[in-house]
């Protein structure tokens, strides 16, 4: 431990108090109790530049471009505005690092991760960022390279940073999740592993994302943050245990289950028979969740499992949150030919995007200007009335290829009848 | 004199997951069949073949140092079996197969200082982003927010006290990166950028900048004889769009630099489809170190939606129950000409019918 001379931290202070662990304990620690004087002084640094943070109400860091050897992106580059007054982290770069899908650890590959990062970084990190990323945070400049090199020998590589493709990110999934219907694992390391090249040389029109969730509740938000969202879903019957379900009635009562189940289902889909069993009007059911959400033990999605595929979610800018819209309403996802047509689906639409794609513009931002019929003809995909809300209600629209576009949606649905 | 030899990067992407999972989870992979929440923080997996799993789950400040990142790691080896696995919401996960662990775990994270909770109907850990504390472009910070927040809400995080879950969520601009929540506490700028002129014409890509603005209110300009951009302040909607392409047109502001608090984003399919926030307070202090006001305003919305709500009812559709003038009559919020859309698509968000509650 260095002797050093602690930057005063009043505000910074506060926040140690209360019962939700503080971070600002955790980075004092490291201050005060590590035994790398290094790591004392940039943690010393840090603390003084949040703390002028703090009092005046405003951010001092400001990017760059940097990145590893044979790469273009994945390092967060962070310069230090204020660097004469807080010398010690005047470069303080993040180094973005792909998890595994769902984030699994074990506690050996924990403390082999931290031992490498206390050698070379400010022994600072985040699991995870908004990004799905590891995030290392408080890197210089003559450390990032020989830190990644140490980690991406025992099997870690950066994430995308910039116009990029980006890290993906999955849901616990069917590792322990009984409503699981797709194997995330499998979609989400084909789906990135991919595209390991626009993930680390950023060369498309802006950001990419892959999330995958293994059932409609999307713990992983894909819907409102993916372009490329990939939610499990089941195309057969539910399954219902009559017997499970007759005892949570008796445990629950009528009432209760009337008023927070059977009157609770989206699309009025469920009634409760003379008998208290459950019957449900399968045609109607669209795999909105809440029956098995509440009754997990009783009612479980089908087996005749897949995935809906939704595209062009974002956040605000530029033009306003968008959510994805169905592109797929089910691909089965078993053989290596599904997994083949899943990846080459994502490939379409980025090539179409790279080719079509303002600077600056995500997915859904160039479906909404160029409309997702254009989108749909672009990548090769046809019309499906599950990709609408509802048909248009203006009439100003051209009509003139009508019929044949009437007879292309016979001409599939004999070619689906054939192929069943 | 020779370049020094640089090594070649291994692209292997994003790793295999398989190898960390716990023996359990891989043994089961798919063929679980039901869980069990057996008190907060804890849930029970059962497989198909009857294998069980036990999770406890516990808030971290997600801002780890390798000292709190060990003693977890310490904590998954002697209480459970060395196995975890972290959240979406930065919550660590432990997994035990062994009943007897359970308790033993519980108490060991909660006499070390961790919560644990943010099951079910709690309100689960806040997301949140990077702050002042490493972006470059934060109107706020976003830890110090949290660890605020979460001293006042621990016993909402540790107890099954709400209707239905609630995600919080938190960010620093108005890009958003914290996404949607049943609440969410985003920055709102409230001034136009202040230009520097003498480095607009060095630093930016002045066509990039003009691209940017999503209401086509900048334009190139010559100022004191240098290149530079200018801002029509009248259409200009202070959202900060042009400043990470362009530092030199600074949004934040100590004064004018706020937040806004908006309710109802909710990404999950089940009952409804999922749904956008909405905007219900702005003009909340940003005031560091504790933020006194915004938790005020997040604390008087979780008391009428726990007041009011039926079981099952996240706040998005609690709201839409009860209609949105009760929802500003229960809280108490003031209703503005700031809540009438005004946006693309606005008129979609505008009351066409006599569905009025009296």
């Amino acid at each position: 431990m260095a002797d050093i001379k602690k930057y005063p931290t009043p505000m910074l202070d506060v926040l140690e108090d209360g019962p939700w662990p503080s971070f600002i304990s955790g980075i004092k620690n490291l201050r005060d109790n590590h035994p790398d004087e290094r790591i004392n002084n940039v943690t010393n640094g840090l603390l003084g530049q949040l703390e002028h943070s703090y009092e005046t109400k405003m951010g001092y860091w400001k990017g760059g471009t940097i990145s590893v050897f044979g790469y273009g992106g994945g390092i967060i580059p962070r310069f230090s505005e204020v660097g004469d007054k807080f010398p010690e982290s005047r470069e303080f770069h993040t180094l973005r690092v792909q998890p595994t899908p769902g984030n699994y650890y074990t506690t050996d590959m924990m403390r082999k991760l931290a031992d490498s990062w206390e050698k070379w970084g400010s022994g600072l990190q985040t699991f995870h960022g908004q990004t799905g990323n590891i995030m290392f945070i408080g890197a210089d400049n003559d450390s990032f390279q020989h830190f990644f090199d140490e980690i991406n020998d025992y099997g870690w590589d950066l994430g995308g940073a910039g116009p990029c493709v980006r890290t993906a990110m999955s849901c616990v999934g069917a590792a322990r999740c009984e409503q699981s219907c797709a194997n995330e694992h499998a979609v989400h390391r084909h789906l990135v592993n991919n595209f390991t090249d626009d993930v680390h040389r950023p060369a498309l029109p802006y950001k990419f994302k892959f999330k995958v969730s293994g059932c409609p509740n999307d713990c992983q938000n894909a819907i409102e943050r993916a372009d490329f969202a990939v939610i499990g879903t089941w195309r057969d019957h539910k399954k219902i245990n009559q017997d499970h379900w007759k005892a949570f009635v008796a445990d629950k009562g009528v009432e209760y289950v009337m008023d927070n189940v059977i009157s609770r289902c989206h699309s009025k889909s469920l009634s409760l028979g003379e008998d208290n069993s459950l019957i449900a009007d399968e045609s109607n059911c669209v795999r909105s969740m809440h029956c098995m959400n509440v009754v997990p033990k009783a009612i479980s999605p089908g087996d005749d499992k897949g995935v809906t595929i939704l595209c062009g979610g974002k956040r605000t800018l530029k033009i306003g949150d968008l959510m994805g819209t169905v592109l797929v309403p089910f691909m089965k996802l078993e053989t290596a030919e599904d997994y083949e047509q899943i990846v080459e689906l994502a490939e379409e639409i980025i090539d179409f995007w790279a080719e079509n794609g303002l600077e600056h513009e995500r997915t859904g931002e160039m479906i909404e200007r160029i409309g997702l019929v254009n989108f749909l003809e672009g990548i090769g995909v046809d019309p499906d009335p599950n990709m609408i809300a509802q048909p248009r209600n203006v009439s100003y629209v051209r009509t003139d290829g009508w019929d044949e576009a009437a007879e292309e949606w016979f001409n599939r649905k004999r070619e689906e009848k054939a192929a069943s | 004199m020779s370049k020094p030899q640089m090594r070649e990067p291994i692209e292997s992407g994003c790793p295999d997951g398989f190898q960390y999972m716990h023996p359990t989870m891989r043994r089961n992979f798919g063929m679980w069949d039901y869980h069990e929440d057996t008190q907060p923080g804890v849930m029970v997996h059962v497989a198909k073949n009857g294998d069980k799993l036990y999770t406890v789950k516990a808030g971290t400040q997600r801002i780890l140092d390798v000292f709190t990142l060990r003693d977890l790691m310490d904590i998954a080896d002697e209480y459970a079996d060395g196995h975890v696995r972290f959240t979406i919401r930065s919550n660590i996960e432990f997994y035990t197969d062994h009943e007897e662990k359970v308790q033993p775990l519980v108490d060991a994270l909660k006499d070390k200082g961790y919560a644990v909770g943010g099951t079910r109907n709690s309100v689960a850990s806040i997301s949140h982003t990077q702050g002042w504390l490493h972006c470059d472009i934060p109107g706020t910070d976003a830890s110090g927010v949290v660890k605020s927040m979460m001293d006042e809400l621990y016993d909402e995080f540790t107890n099954w006290n709400m209707p239905n879950r609630v995600h919080i969520t938190t960010s620093c601009c108005q890009i958003n990166c914290g996404g949607q929540g049943d609440i969410a506490i985003n920055v709102q700028h409230t001034k136009p950028p202040k230009i520097d002129h003498s480095l607009v014409g060095n630093v930016c890509e002045r066509p990039s900048v003009v691209a940017r603005c999503p209401v086509a209110a900048i334009r190139p300009a010559m100022v004191d004889g240098k290149p530079s951009l200018e801002v029509d302040e009248k259409k200009c909607i202070c959202c900060g769009a042009c400043y990470p392409p362009c530092p030199p047109m600074q949004i934040n502001d100590h004064e004018f630099t706020q937040l806004a608090i908006w309710i109802g984003g909710n990404h999950s399919n089940a009952r409804g489809k999922p749904t956008f926030q909405r905007l219900v307070a702005a003009g909340i202090p940003n005031n560091p170190p504790r933020w006194p006001e915004a938790t005020a305003v997040v604390k008087k919305i979780l008391e009428s939606y726990k007041e009011g709500a039926r079981d099952w009812e996240r706040i998005n559709e609690w709201v839409e129950r009860i209609g949105w003038p009760r929802f500003f009559e229960v809280t108490g919020l003031p209703f503005t000409k700031y809540h009438i859309d005004n946006w693309r698509g606005a008129r979609a968000n505008l009351n066409s019918s006599t569905h009025i509650r009296f």
